[in-house]
């Protein structure tokens, strides 16, 4: 089950990281987002997938899941939730004031020497 | 157990929250903004004091026993950080008041300062790994809107840049978090350290500690990751870029100290030696940028980049009197660099451009400006009675100690770069034929603003000529840093 999560995680990572490379800004924000559903995957694998009990642990229970990695992926998907529609509403804004979603026509600064 | 160290944490978040309402009243944002800090300010020398008394405090949320809480620690180390920044954070919205625009003070520009202030100090102040990454976002979701604040065109195209990267980095601080839970499956700072200790650092610790050379040193700016900085600071306007430079990235500098210092301190012959390449280049790649250009900002902003490599390069040595002096240039850096950039604001408010090339002649019409921009440069470069001096010279007695002859004497020839970067600025704007000068220039406006600027170089002058008084203070931050163990005592056993 690692190995099959493992090459999850690459593929997510992949594909986040060709989108981030493309020029088009929403493809970007979209890549963004792939790369947080990697990260988040990741601490899930991390967290082993042994046993198949619900993360609850009381007196004489021997069989349950590690609660911890899913409250930080409980709390890492919620941030990443904000910065997206941060982001989203910049790219908007942005494209508004700039008339483009093209990264390579946003560089540099107007007054160079 | 001490409630006494979230003061400055909840202090500006309880004050931000407030600012959120009534925009429009700009005498009530501006006053409760003040009155905010000011109290942040004295629940944080209350907490120096107790802290220097005591010892390190801590505080484990919901009394869950040391390890499984998430704890709040309080160390000499971060309890003069989060003092620095609060006082910074004081002048620099003094400051705003006349130059950062009245549409943005009226669009949750003092909110925005409150939020990225408890960000920082809460960085500052955690003792959880992943506490500390929350944190971390806390203060740069309060960046986002600071550095788009005005949606000027320049502010949108770098603000997307920087938050993009900003993205990339808080993933990959997720993913290191999970490699390091999965290896040590602990996230208490104090309680990795021991099972660090217990399982000796094997190879994939080394990794991990790469990666969060990586993480932190994309936050703050080390050698091949600071491409972003100098476009992205140069896009919002001279108070945001003063608290930007002067704090943000500080907070990763203070996290890269804190987990080399805590956590990767078995392998130091592989890990520190490349903290301290990665220093000594960052130093190199920051001369560069700040002889290169003739935009004012540029040279300064540069010099933030110059300072963190130097900062690490003291980390890097691993021995008591470079953390000693890491820790005095930390301060130092944070104060004169917000000094700097409310410098060369007004600067650029008189000139009415940040060309150094149309400047001149600034001292006949404005001579306590160039007396006080000198006394600023000269601190920056640490000549010695200022700031600067004794920070650099107790990371070059370290790097002497440790063995570093020639990277050491490396460190201080760059003073003279940085000396000669900052001269520079003097030299084309306060001497020579009068050059461009702004039209609109209102002289209740230029005292409004050199006020505070003043006091914030006083404020240096005084951090330079009485190091006596804070040596004791210094001494025990980086007996700390130096030996963990106090560290970790003080949480495991602090619950009780």
């Amino acid at each position: 089950m690692e190995i099959i999560m493992a090459f999850v995680c690459g593929f997510l990572f992949m594909a986040a990281i060709y989108l981030i490379l493309s020029r088009s800004l929403l493809r970007i924000i979209i890549g963004t987002g792939l790369l947080s559903h990697g990260a988040h995957l990741l601490i899930l694998t991390m967290g082993s997938f042994k046993g198949s009990a619900p993360p609850v642990l009381s007196d004489g229970v021997t069989d349950y899941v590690d609660p911890i990695p899913q409250a930080l992926i409980l709390t890492a998907i919620v941030i990443s939730f904000g910065v997206t529609a941060f982001f989203l509403v910049l790219a908007y804004r942005a494209y508004q004031e700039l008339q483009t979603d093209d990264m390579t026509l946003m560089k540099g600064s107007e007054d160079h020497e | 157990m001490n409630n006494f160290l979230l003061l400055p944490i909840i202090i500006p978040f309880f004050f931000g929250m407030i600012l959120m309402f009534g925009q429009k009243k700009l005498a009530y944002q501006r006053i409760t903004t003040l009155l905010g800090l000011l109290m942040a300010i004295i629940g944080a020398l209350g907490l120096v004091y107790k802290v220097h008394a005591d010892g390190p405090q801590t505080v484990t949320f919901g009394s869950w026993p040391a390890p499984f809480g998430i704890t709040m620690v309080s160390d000499m180390v971060s309890a003069l950080l989060v003092t620095t920044t609060l006082i910074l954070a004081f002048f620099i919205v003094w400051y705003g008041f006349e130059s950062i625009g009245k549409e943005r003070e009226r669009f949750f520009y003092y909110p925005g300062v409150m939020f990225i202030i408890t960000g920082v100090n809460g960085a500052f102040t955690t003792g959880d790994i992943f506490n500390l990454f929350v944190f971390f976002e806390v203060l740069l979701m309060a960046s986002y809107l600071l550095i788009v604040l005005g949606g000027e065109k320049a502010q949108l195209r770098e603000s997307i840049k920087y938050i993009l990267v900003n993205v990339i980095s808080s993933a990959f601080f997720v993913i290191t978090v999970a490699f390091l839970y999965s290896v040590v499956g602990t996230l208490s700072m104090a309680d990795i350290a021991l099972k660090i200790t217990e399982i000796n650092q094997p190879g994939i610790i080394t990794v991990i500690a790469v990666l969060f050379l990586m993480v932190f040193g994309m936050k703050a700016a080390i050698f091949p990751l600071y491409f972003w900085l100098p476009s992205a600071y140069s896009a919002p306007p001279i108070p945001v870029l003063a608290l930007f430079g002067a704090l943000l990235t500080k907070v990763g500098v203070y996290a890269i100290m804190r987990t080399y210092t805590l956590f990767f301190t078995h392998d130091l012959a592989f890990t520190h030696e490349l903290l301290l390449i990665l220093s000594v280049i960052t130093i190199i790649a920051g001369c560069i940028g700040a002889l290169a250009h003739f935009d004012v900002k540029q040279i300064i902003i540069y010099n933030i980049v110059i300072a963190v490599g130097v900062i690490l390069f003291g980390v890097a040595q691993m021995n008591e009197v470079a953390l000693q002096g890491a820790m005095f240039y930390l301060v130092h850096d944070m104060i004169i660099k917000a000094a700097l950039f409310m410098l060369i604001g007004i600067v650029i408010y008189i000139s009415g451009t940040t060309n150094l090339r149309k400047m001149g002649g600034l001292m006949k019409t404005y001579p306590a400006l160039g007396w006080f921009y000198l006394i600023a440069a000269l601190g920056l470069a640490g000549v010695p009675p200022l700031s600067g001096f004794v920070g650099k010279l107790l990371i070059v007695q370290g790097g002497f100690q440790a063995d570093n002859i020639w990277s050491s004497i490396f460190i201080l020839a760059s003073s003279l770069v940085v000396l000669l970067s900052v001269m520079r600025i003097f030299i084309y704007a306060f001497w020579g034929e009068q050059g461009q000068i702004s039209n609109d220039v209102n002289k209740t406006t230029y005292n409004r603003l050199f006020f505070p600027t003043m006091i914030l170089v006083f404020i240096s002058i005084l951090y330079g000529v009485g190091t006596e008084w804070i040596t004791t203070l210094m001494g025990d931050a980086a007996k700390i840093l130096v030996d963990p163990s106090i560290y970790t005592d003080a949480v495991m056993k602090g619950g009780e």
